[in-house]
């Protein structure tokens, strides 16, 4: 038998043979289209990462420097590298910490300094020009004493070349290497200044390290797994609070978790691609089963049972749905050369080639979204009745509306638990999904009905059009929904982002600090106040600032590993910048209990706490905290908390005491203040007399800040495009859903004397129409989200951009009545005697 | 029209030739005919005859392999497949076996297509539209249906809309393809009754409409004026 293969030829034959015949049929071809475009997102997103994250594998050792490292604020023991020796391990010490730099032309800039011991680095190896234009050298050792590297960056802001002289603090050294490759550098996303390299041993006598310098000391180690593990158990019971203790996992985690929140973002919003095309694929499979409804009646009343009739089918959409992910995953790997361009920087170096893991993962997607989103449908193939021979108004039994949303549901809750690899993650999205499908389909189902009284007014294509949109409500919502989806995501970031950046920018005064001065001396501090208003500016207001580590809350000891959110235990691994005032900072909000009496006589009196800190340690008025700050433990109620607005680019502290408890501590202090642009060249010339000072450009924070947000949701943006695209196979599986109907329609039309025009004018009413409301709906709901986001999150007014709608609904309309237009337009070229004397 | 002729309808040497798997093949060979204004003419032949090809070569609905008819006084194979469409809308009416509807239309909506889609009533108001597809509803007796939707009705109702969409504009000409095929015996009488008494008796102000009625069923074409048989694609 020919239709299922179970006589003379293998089964599988007969599978390939049946499958190619009916590669014919747009339904299938609708399926596999919506198919290939599912496993294209995921499988870009997917081969993006895994390239990302074997970047990182490799990139690890090195990253991190050696096989383990030690980071503290404080100096590390000298000793420790004998210790290390007894293990077998070589190990190597560095200090890193911000100032600013000189040429002997009296260019300065802030510069990453890092003093590195000879043996740095223990893994990988540094890359150094010995001139500009020279070529690359591998080094294994760090700078010789009275020399520097520097990174091109710096060399370009100071006009310098090597040869030169560069000043560092009380230092005067040569510089004689480019820094082309620091391996352990970590990424260029978060240091924001270039890199000057000494020697370890000459640090000391630059003077810049004092009491209360931000420094960050390193020791890294070394050698056979044996001796590293050894040396590891011995150091776990030296360790002193404040010195952290890294393995080959904590290898520049700021940026791992920033790379894994922007994977997973991106992987998710690849997902909605997925989604769409479900939906594409379902009316498809709808689609695809009536029409077999003659063929399969036609085997059963042969003597077909109906498992065979289903597996018959079922193999052919099995087959062409591993075809479709084949050729999905071929796209997405071609698409995600894309993404590496968008995003390759992210990582220092190249990314290698990606690993099996996507493919394996986009064949599984493929094969979990066919079958999730087509077998309702399918099923029903296996369940017509033989009678439908003799009697063709026995149609196939209707699909469960459970069945189909209970297999959806698990295959897109499947999907998004392994994207997410999160269960509460992946719920949050999936119950955000189903409320925003419900809500949406509601709404497009009202819209649709809305536009029924419109039928009597306008003439017969308007009718005609609207009347279609109605009659095929179901299939009407679920193309809306698609389309609206598609354009809200690409109205979101086209309009909705560049209005939120640029209400972020204004909301910046202009004359907001765009300078910090930090590691401000005791005893300079007047000193450096006076000079700033004799260069004409207004008299800096200097906070003090104290460092201080939280060891206790109440009586409770604070130990990271309490914590289980990863910049809980950051924020208490490292030591708190803290303050004292006697009156409330200006920009600063109390909220609740009450600041400190001017004195801090008031056996009462403490910590002004700022609220963000105190929900996250979950903290209440009255509560004590344990500060040590130095050798002292000093301890304290909280006795009132501060709102802080973080974006204003002010002097902020999350923790303030009364003068009276930290005035004795070790500090210094800081000050924020605009410096105009014509003023920063003379700026260069104050601030020599403070070498300790370090200049901070936030301007150049804010420029870098803005790099990275364009870059990312340019990613973004490429990844929704799959979604707009799957949007689109939805229209292309409703419009091939209805195009025997329409052929119908359009004969008898003809047949009545309509011309071309009135039929096409018809169709182009019903897509328009179509596009028009689910172009509103987008931006109706993409400028909720961006009121919300303004209001919630960036906390300012956000005003309605009309372009939003404009371009919502006009190129909804457009665009929809076009795509519509050419996949229905064939419709016309039907002689209309064929069409009516054919099969209904 | 022709002032020349009494005929609305005029066929002559008409052939209808199709390419099949094994060479050409002949559907209708050397037809001709006409049919008068008013007249009542069946075009009787078994299944397979090309009866039905015939009824849509007469209408215009497709184009002959050679020969030539003349509907309204127009020579078809001179127009495009517009001209041919704008030569049908208002003068042309159609009943079919499988009624035709179109289903997301209300009965009402069904029954003022005709009358849009003439640009004779281009500068008519759509009350007065509205008003002639209810009358033409009322002789069709759905005056009380006129807002279901078809697959509200049953076969023999879906069929009087047909109708009352088919006289709705006074055609001159009323082509009918097996109008009872797809309706019990009883409901295929009425439904022929009702076909017979509308283009026999059009309502005062209206011109006598033909009607050509293609069946194979002898006794419904005993009722018309004329009996025109085919077989094998030529009159027998």
């Amino acid at each position: 038998m020919t239709l299922t293969g179970n006589r003379g030829r293998g089964p599988l034959r007969a599978l390939l043979r049946g499958t190619l015949r009916e590669w014919r049929s747009a339904e299938l071809r609708v399926l596999a289209a919506a198919l290939v475009v599912a496993v294209a997102a995921v499988a870009a997103v997917g081969f993006f990462t895994d390239r990302v994250d074997r970047g990182m594998a490799q990139q690890a050792t090195a990253l991190l420097g050696g096989d383990l490292a030690i980071v503290s604020d404080n100096p590390l023991p000298a000793d420790w590298s004998a210790d290390a020796a007894e293990y077998g391990l070589e190990t190597a010490r560095t200090a890193s910490l911000p100032s600013v730099v000189f040429s002997s032309d009296d260019e300065s800039r802030l510069a990453a300094l890092r003093a590195v011991e000879p043996s740095w680095p223990l893994k990988g190896e540094a890359r150094i020009r010995p001139g500009r234009d020279a070529d690359e050298q591998a080094r294994d050792l760090g700078p010789e004493p009275g020399t520097a590297w520097l990174e091109p960056a710096l060399l370009d802001a100071l006009d310098l070349e090597t040869g030169d002289r560069v000043e560092v603090g009380d230092l005067d050294l040569e510089v004689t290497g480019v820094i082309t490759h620091e391996p352990d550098r970590g990424s260029n996303l978060l240091d924001i200044a270039p890199r000057l390299m000494l020697a370890f041993d000459d640090l000391e006598a630059s003077g810049l390290i004092g009491p209360g310098s931000r420094v960050r000391y390193e020791f890294f180690a070394a050698g056979p797994s044996a001796g590293v593990e050894g040396f590891r158990g011995w150091l776990e019971d030296e360790l002193e609070s404040g010195q952290r203790l890294l393995g080959l996992e904590d290898a520049n985690p700021e940026l791992r978790t920033a790379i894994e929140r922007a994977e997973r973002f991106l992987g998710l919003a690849s997902l909605m691609a997925v989604l769409l095309a479900g939906a594409a694929i379902a009316v498809a499979a709808h689609h695809f089963a009536q029409r077999r409804a003659d063929p399969a009646a036609v085997m059963r009343a042969l003597g077909a049972s109906g498992r065979q009739v289903l597996l018959t089918y079922f193999g052919r959409v099995v087959l062409v749905a591993l075809v479709a992910s084949g050729i999905g995953l071929a796209i997405g790997f071609a698409a995600q050369f894309v993404l590496a361009a968008l995003l390759g920087d992210w990582l220092a170096g190249d990314l290698p080639p990606p690993g099996w893991r996507p493919v394996i993962a986009g064949i599984g997607v493929g094969m979990i979204t066919a079958v999730g989103f087509a077998l309702p449908a399918l099923l029903r193939i296996g369940q017509v009745s033989p009678l439908r021979v003799l009697r063709r108004d026995l149609g196939l039994p209707p699909t469960s509306v459970w069945l189909s949303g209970a297999l959806a549901l698990l295959a897109f809750g499947g999907l998004l638990y392994w994207q997410a690899a999160d269960p509460g993650l992946a719920a949050w999205v999936l119950l955000g999904t189903a409320v925003a499908i419900a809500l949406l389909s509601v709404l497009g189902m009202a819209l649709v009905l809305a536009l029924r009284p419109l039928r009597n007014r306008g003439g017969m294509a308007l009718r005609f059009g609207l009347a279609n949109l109605s009659r095929r409500g179901g299939l009407s919502a679920v193309q809306l929904v698609a389309f609206s989806v598609g354009i809200l995501a690409l109205l979101l970031l086209a309009i909705v982002r560049v209005d939120l950046l640029e209400a972020w920018d204004t909301s910046i005064p202009e004359d907001a600090p765009n300078q910090f001065f930090i590691n401000i001396q005791p005893g300079q501090d007047e000193a450096f106040a006076d000079r700033v208003e004799a260069a004409g500016l207004d008299r800096p207001q200097l906070d003090p600032m104290i460092r201080g580590r939280l060891i206790e809350i109440n009586d409770d000891r604070v130990r990271p590993e309490d914590f289980d959110d990863d910049r809980d235990r950051r924020l208490v691994n490292r030591e708190f910048n803290l303050s004292y005032a006697e009156t409330p900072p200006e920009h600063n909000r109390i909220v609740d209990g009450r600041w400190f009496d001017a004195q801090g006589q008031d056996p009462d009196t403490g910590w002004s706490v700022e609220a963000g800190l105190m929900e996250r340690f979950d903290l209440e008025i009255g509560d004590y905290l344990t500060f040590r700050v130095g050798g002292q433990a000093i301890r304290s109620p909280i006795t009132s908390v501060r709102e802080v607005d973080w974006d204003s680019f002010q002097v902020n502290f999350f923790v303030i005491g009364p003068p009276g408890l930290l005035d004795e501590q070790p500090r210094t202090f800081i000050t924020a203040m605009h410096v105009p642009d014509d003023q920063r060249a003379a700026q260069n010339q104050w601030l020599r007399e403070f070498p300790a000072v370090s200049a901070i450009d936030v301007s150049a924070i804010l420029a870098q800040v803005r790099d990275v947000m364009d870059q990312a949701t340019r990613a973004v943006e490429y990844v929704f495009l799959f979604t707009l695209i799957a949007g689109l196979t939805v229209l292309y599986a409703a419009v091939q859903a209805t195009r025997d109907v329409r052929r119908r329609e359009a004969a008898l039309l003809r047949t009545l004397g309509a011309r071309r025009e009135h039929i096409r004018n018809g169709l182009l009413a019903e897509f328009g129409a179509l596009g028009l409301l689910a172009g509103l709906l987008a931006a109706v709901i993409a400028t909720a989200v961006g009121a919300l986001l303004a209001w919630q999150v960036f906390e300012f007014d956000y005003r309605v951009n009309p372009l939003t709608f404009v371009y919502g609904i006009g190129g909804g309309t457009l665009g929809i009545a076009l795509a519509g237009w050419l996949g229905t337009r064939r419709v016309l070229d039907q002689a209309p005697l064929a069409v009516l004397r054919g099969p209904e | 029209m022709d002032a020349a002729s009494s005929f609305v309808l005029e066929a002559r040497d008409l052939e209808q030739r199709i390419n099949g798997p094994s060479g050409p093949l002949d559907i209708l060979r050397g037809i001709s005919l006409a049919v008068q204004a008013g007249e009542t003419v069946a075009i009787l032949g078994a299944s397979g005859s090309g009866k039905s090809t015939l009824l849509g070569l007469l209408a215009g609905l497709d184009a002959p392999s050679a020969g030539e008819v003349r509907l309204l006084g127009q020579t078809i194979s001179e127009l495009n497949e517009d001209g041919r469409a704008a030569l049908r809308a208002g003068r042309v009416g159609f009943v079919f076996q499988s009624f035709q509807l179109l289903p997301a239309l209300t009965a009402m909506e069904n029954t003022l297509l005709p009358l849009e889609l003439n640009p004779a009533h281009g500068g008519r108001d759509q009350e007065t539209l509205s008003r002639w597809a209810e009358q033409a509803l009322e002789r069709v007796g759905l005056s009380e249906r006129a807002a279901h939707y078809p697959h509200q009705l049953s076969g023999g109702e879906q069929q009087r809309v047909a109708i009352a969409r088919a006289i709705v504009d006074h055609p001159a000409v009323l082509f009918a393809d097996e109008p009872t095929g797809n309706l019990d015996g009883k409901t295929g009488h009425r439904i022929i009754e009702l076909l017979f008494g509308l283009a026999r008796h059009p309502d005062a102000d209206g011109p006598a409409t033909a009607l050509v009625l293609v069946t194979h069923d002898p006794e419904i074409a005993e009722q018309c004026d004329r009996i025109i048989s085919i077989q094998d694609g030529v009159l027998a």
